[in-house]
């Protein structure tokens, strides 16, 4: 997905991103004035609902969460050469995996115990579910986007199933499972600042920020470190050098498309552990798409992943406010504001780069080389 | 099993499958030529939004056909685009045009209209109607087959006619005519035909316009004909599930054909079926029906039922 | 009518080039690999634009920018890989582009009838309605031939044509072309096959890396003049003693017989194989690229497993049903350097201190219980650069940064600094300059004297005569000479490469 060799590697890694990123909001702020907004009052808007309080900074943060499990996810996949697009079914999956083991031992197990089973199960469920598409491309040829599309619909077909008829707590007319016992939840910001007597003020934000960070410098170590990260990328690359180094691409498609399940399966932890001690519906809420527009940002580099997780959990919190104080905005343009994104960065960055290469050229003769 | 039963269910049937045909055939003539077409959801939704729009503001059928058609072909150039003119990544593009189509729709809804993101109903005028009333009547008397046929085959509007009419079209100018035929070769062998003189640039962009018609058509039908305005994610994956039906009828127009039928029917079913026992199985739960069809479809890819093999060149850039 | 006149002044791959094709004739393009003949032909044909010059087509200028242009002037490509869409008719194929009218039966009708007429003049017989993909690979090719005469061609390039047919199909397609030449029209024959233009040509122009070297009637050549013109002469680069003792004839470090591999389309690569390599000696095999070098490098390292056959190599059996693999084959000590540099022996996205290890990354040395060891990859690669001389000296910097003798000798310092036993080397010097060129020479030596057997595969007759103890020549998937250096001569080898001596 990146932009042939005309650019200078620096500009392919830094400035093509926030060249891409700034056409985006181009093209999204012009859709709000179009539709009679004013685009710099909801750009201030958003950015001040964002990060202008502590309670929108945890909002923030809370989205972010999910967005570097799901970013994680593809980008993992991305270095294997796939483009796995099933993020919200193998989050669906986690969050039922998650959700399972909760209710089953939940009242018999303590917290210490409780959480790393959950946490275990939901990525044994995301794993499974990203690994049978892996399966299918690496060794019956079917196409894994096409597939892990379809397991998206399976998974939400499925948790429908379970939750309306085997999961729904005795006499709940809504849709949802029984309460986790207390065991079963992640404590949340509030709670561990708490502890250090800093009164902060209740939001989703929850311990698994803390995972999601852990999972970004576990991702960077095993890509960059780690002897199947070497393989993984090795075939991703150039599967003719890793045929000749005796590397089977199979094996390394189902390894990639499992660890990318499991990834994005801890989402489950956030939502599901952290946010509403219960299983509901629509918990993953789109992660999985925005994880696709969040690893082409961070050109599928965990700490550009991490970044780019914060910009647009921000632009969803600031969003959320945004859609409160001026009339007639909505969280949907959060969402258009993405597909511009995915659609600069990752399909037309080819028509994009060709420009941008010779803008550089122009204006700085000696850094547009190597 | 009580006759006007299965009338019903077979005009649903019939009804329900008639975005999916048209969405199908799209995908048919941009996958033929080569060009990998995940978009189909968000072309057909934009569509929609448009149709419901337009008529709104127009309050003429004909205008709101215009906008859909228009805004979908838009969509599928943009795709060429970053996928013809230059070599971007096609699924990626296409998975780019559902997710704006799923933003931008509700964002100029709520902008435009204000009700959430709906388009306000369409008066009857602007609607697509049923056809040949008067002949579903007179034949209704006629012992089980007269609601068979009425409702199943004649009591339909008529973008429903002209959706299944179009099979036979596309089949046609697939098979029989001489654009049909460098299309089929350029989704197989592009080098080939850019050797024997022709252009695939052009192909390509001609077959991505006749894939934005027919998903205008299709967004069309969901606002003119099955409900009677715009709602946010209206869709609901029935993009994804003609791009199913395509793979499942080989891209080929009669089996995808009977392969949207099959779908078709399978949600009519759903939606009777649900509570109902099956001997052995139990109440079978109304999830498992809505599924199937894209369990077939992975069942499908895996080669189970038979190896389905792709257009040679799908999904590759021309260098 | 006057001559066919065409002229080109180019550059890189065509080099000032000038070409004459007298009308109704048959032409000989002759030249190794890489030569150059089949981009002139592309230029003429409208697929790559020429940088400069000018093409004449009976006796008009004219300008060609595509294939369509080409057509127009009359002029056919029968490609060495064939423009068929398999799962369309031959009928249909033909008519691609041109077809006379919109609704396909009735354009079918007066398609047929013409196809039917050349069919008679010609004697090309093709089943009009079967799918190409029945079609044999003789049939496919006298459809292609088909398809540029429908289309009006008067002058007809065939590229490479025999490399696919049996003797068989060859002679049928020698009648056909003799044919077209009786009714007047050009064909301009590309090949590196000397006895075919010595048969069929009445012209026979020599290309030798982008220039034209030979212009003569083919009366007046001989096999021997036309392969000395061929392979030429380069840079001598002198072996420092013609006369060293002969290795000691110790049982041979690898053993392979009777190895036979078919490839994907079911074309015969390899055929009846024997081999053996002694430590201590070089063994050079020589042959035109594609006739199944590239397949007996992949087979001995283990990249594919061959149809029948048997391998013997430093002490371990392999049959054909339980092959080699590229993992196994490093731990018994073989090393691979291959052909392909840019799809095989590096990944260019990775950066040189990780390319360096490949095929290696999980020795003790570079990695520890699943952990790649940065540091040492690092200290390694830096050690492989300064022992090779591989600039610029940044272990860092991507592989596909370095230039092209950079990257061989980089492969070269990892494949060689596991001190292999067997050491299989492709295309050693490919796209690497003059003075890694003498580098390489001098390090392969060094290998050999530290008793390493190494096995040499280029299509460069000067490398193979400058480095090998003994050369072993490829045709057509066969081994047609073995020869002790001393018996080896220029002319000798290339008339075996080039088939003279079957």
């Amino acid at each position: 997905m990146s932009a042939p060799a005309t650019l200078p590697r620096w500009a392919d890694a830094a400035l093509l991103p926030v060249v891409c990123l700034a056409i985006a909001l181009l093209a999204s702020g012009g859709v709000v004035a179009l539709v009679g907004q004013n685009p710099t009052q909801v750009l201030v808007a958003l950015i001040d609902g964002a990060f202008g309080s502590a309670r929108g900074l945890s909002y923030t943060l809370y989205y972010a969460t999910s967005f570097i499990f799901t970013g994680l996810a593809v980008a993992v996949a991305f270095h294997a050469g796939l483009f796995n697009i099933g993020g919200e079914g193998q989050a669906t999956l986690g969050g039922l995996g998650a959700a399972l083991v909760a209710l089953w031992l939940g009242p018999v197990l303590p917290g210490w115990a409780m959480l790393p089973l959950m946490l275990l199960s939901g990525m044994l469920f995301g794993m499974v579910w990203a690994a049978v598409p892996g399966y299918l491309q690496a060794y019956r040829g079917s196409h894994v986007v096409i597939t892990t599309i379809m397991f998206n619909f399976l998974a939400s077909s499925l948790l429908v199933y379970l939750l309306v008829n085997q999961l729904r707590a005795h006499g709940n007319v809504a849709i949802e499972s029984a309460a986790f016992a207390a065991s079963a939840h992640l404590w949340s910001a509030r709670e561990i600042l708490a502890f250090a007597a800093v009164d902060w003020p209740g939001s989703p934000l929850n311990v698994s920020l803390l995972l999601a960070l852990a999972c970004a410098v576990a991702v960077y170590f095993f890509l960059w470190h780690s002897l199947s990260g070497y393989r993984l990328r090795a075939v991703g690359s150039s599967p003719g050098a890793a045929a000749y180094a005796g590397i089977d691409p199979r094996r390394q498609v189902v390894q990639a498309m499992a660890i990318s399940g499991a990834l994005a399966a801890m989402v489950g932890m956030n939502e599901v552990a952290g946010v509403s001690g219960k299983l509901v519906l629509e918990f993953v809420a789109g992660a999985g798409f925005t994880g696709i527009a969040v690893a082409l940002m961070g050109r599928n580099h965990p700490l550009g992943i991490v970044l780019a997780s914060i910009l647009f959990g921000a632009l969803f919190q600031g969003g959320a406010e945004v859609a409160f104080e001026v009339p007639g905005f909505s969280r949907d343009m959060v969402v258009m504001l993405q597909g511009f994104v995915v659609l600069f960065s990752g399909a037309m960055s080819y028509v994009l780069a060709a420009p941008l290469a010779r803008v550089l050229r122009a204006v700085a003769p000696e850094a547009a080389h190597g | 099993m009580d006759e006007l039963m299965l009338a019903s269910v077979l005009g649903s049937g019939v009804r329900l499958a008639t975005p999916l045909v048209l969405c199908a055939l799209a995908g048919l003539l941009s996958e033929r030529s080569g060009v990998v077409d995940i978009g189909l959801e968000g072309k057909m939704l934009f569509a929609a939004f448009a149709a419901g729009a337009a008529g709104a503001a127009t309050g003429s059928t004909a205008l709101a056909l215009v906008a859909a058609m228009g805004v979908a072909v838009m969509l599928s150039w943009l795709h060429g685009l970053a996928c013809v003119s230059y070599p971007g990544d096609q699924v990626v593009s296409g998975v780019a045009i559902n997710i704006i189509a799923a933003g931008l729709t509700v964002v100029l809804g709520i902008a435009w209209f204000g009700q959430g993101g709906q388009t306000p109903a369409l008066p009857v005028e602007v609607r697509i109607q049923a056809h040949w009333e008067s002949a579903v009547q007179a034949i209704a008397p006629l012992p089980w087959l007269g609601p068979v046929i009425g409702q199943a085959l004649l009591g339909h509007n008529l973008l429903v006619y002209v959706a299944y009419a179009l099979v036979p079209v596309v089949w046609f100018l697939l098979y029989r005519t001489r654009f049909g035929l460098r299309l089929r070769a350029v989704g197989e062998n592009p080098h080939m035909v850019e050797v024997a003189g022709v252009s695939v640039r052009r192909l390509r962009y001609a077959a991505l316009g006749l894939n934005g018609l027919l998903c205008g058509l299709a967004g069309s039908y969901l606002v003119l004909a099955q409900s009677a305005s715009f709602s946010p994610h209206m869709t609901a994956g029935r993009g994804f599930m003609a791009l199913a039906a395509l793979i499942f009828g080989r891209w080929m127009p009669w089996p995808t054909l009977w392969a949207c039928l099959l779908f078709g029917l399978l949600d009519a079913v759903a939606m009777r079926l649900q509570g109902l026992e099956l001997p052995g199985v139990g109440t079978v739960p109304v999830q498992a029906i809505q599924a199937l069809p894209y369990l077939l479809t992975v069942v499908l890819l895996a080669g189970f039922v038979g190896r389905a093999v792709a257009p040679a060149a799908l999904g590759k850039p021309l260098d | 009518m006057a001559g066919v006149h065409k002229r080109f002044g180019d550059v890189r791959a065509n080099v000032d080039v000038h070409l004459t094709v007298a009308q109704g004739t048959l032409h000989g393009l002759i030249g190794e690999n890489g030569a150059g003949k089949s981009t002139l032909m592309s230029v003429l044909y409208g697929l790559h634009p020429a940088d400069s010059g000018s093409i004449a087509v009976f006796g008009q200028t004219v300008r060609i920018a595509h294939a369509d242009d080409a057509i127009g002037c009359g002029i056919g490509m029968v490609h060495q890989h064939f423009m068929l869409v398999d799962t369309l008719s031959a009928l249909e194929n033909v008519m691609l582009g041109a077809e006379p009218h919109w609704y396909l039966p009735q354009a079918a009708a007066p398609v047929r009838q013409r196809l039917q007429e050349l069919m008679e003049s010609t004697g090309l017989r093709v089943p009009l309605d079967s799918a190409v993909a029945d079609l044999s690979v003789g049939d496919r090719q006298r459809l292609e031939i088909l398809k540029a005469l429908y289309r009006g061609a008067r002058i007809l390039i065939l590229d490479e044509p025999t490399a696919v047919l049996t003797p068989q199909e060859a002679e049928q397609l020698f009648t056909v072309l003799r044919q077209l030449r009786a009714q007047g029209s050009t064909v301009i024959l590309i090949t590196h096959k000397l006895k075919e233009v010595m048969a069929l040509c009445d012209q026979v122009t020599v290309m030798r890396a982008g220039r034209v070297v030979a212009d003569m009637p083919v009366h007046q050549a001989s096999v021997e003049g036309l392969a000395q013109a061929m392979v030429g002469r380069k840079v001598q680069l002198e072996r420092p003693d013609l006369s060293a003792p002969a290795p000691q004839q110790a049982s041979p470090v690898l053993q392979a017989s009777g190895l036979e591999m078919r490839d994907a389309a079911g074309v015969l690569r390899l055929c009846g194989i024997d081999l053996q390599l002694h430590a201590g000696e070089i063994v050079g095999i020589a042959g035109v690229s594609g006739n199944g070098q590239s397949e007996l490098l992949d087979v001995l390292s283990g990249l594919a497993a061959p149809d029948a056959g048997a391998l013997q190599v430093l002490g371990k059996r392999f049959a054909a049903g339980t092959w080699l693999d590229p993992f196994s084959a490093r731990d018994i000590g073989l090393a691979h350097v291959p052909e392909d540099r840019h799809a095989r022996a590096l990944v260019m996205d990775f950066p040189a201190w990780e390319s360096a290890v490949l095929g290696y990354e999980s020795l003790m040395q570079y990695c520890r219980r699943g952990w790649m060891r940065a540091g040492a990859m690092r200290r390694a690669t830096e050690a492989m650069m300064e022992r090779f001389d591989v600039r610029p000296r940044k272990a860092t910097l991507a592989s596909r940064k370095f230039s092209g003798g950079n990257q061989q000798k980089l492969v070269l310092a990892r494949e060689l600094g596991q001190n292999p036993r067997v050491l299989l080397v492709g295309q050693p010097t490919r796209g690497v300059d003059i003075g890694a060129i003498e580098f390489i020479y001098g390090q392969l030596r060094a290998m050999r004297e530290a008793g390493c057997a190494v096995l040499v595969v280029s299509s460069e007759l000067d490398e193979i005569l400058a480095l090998s103890d003994r050369v072993l020549v490829m045709y057509h998937g066969r081994i047609t000479g073995n020869l002790a250096i001393a018996e080896c001569s220029q002319e000798r080898l290339g008339l075996l490469m080039a088939g003279a001596g079957v």
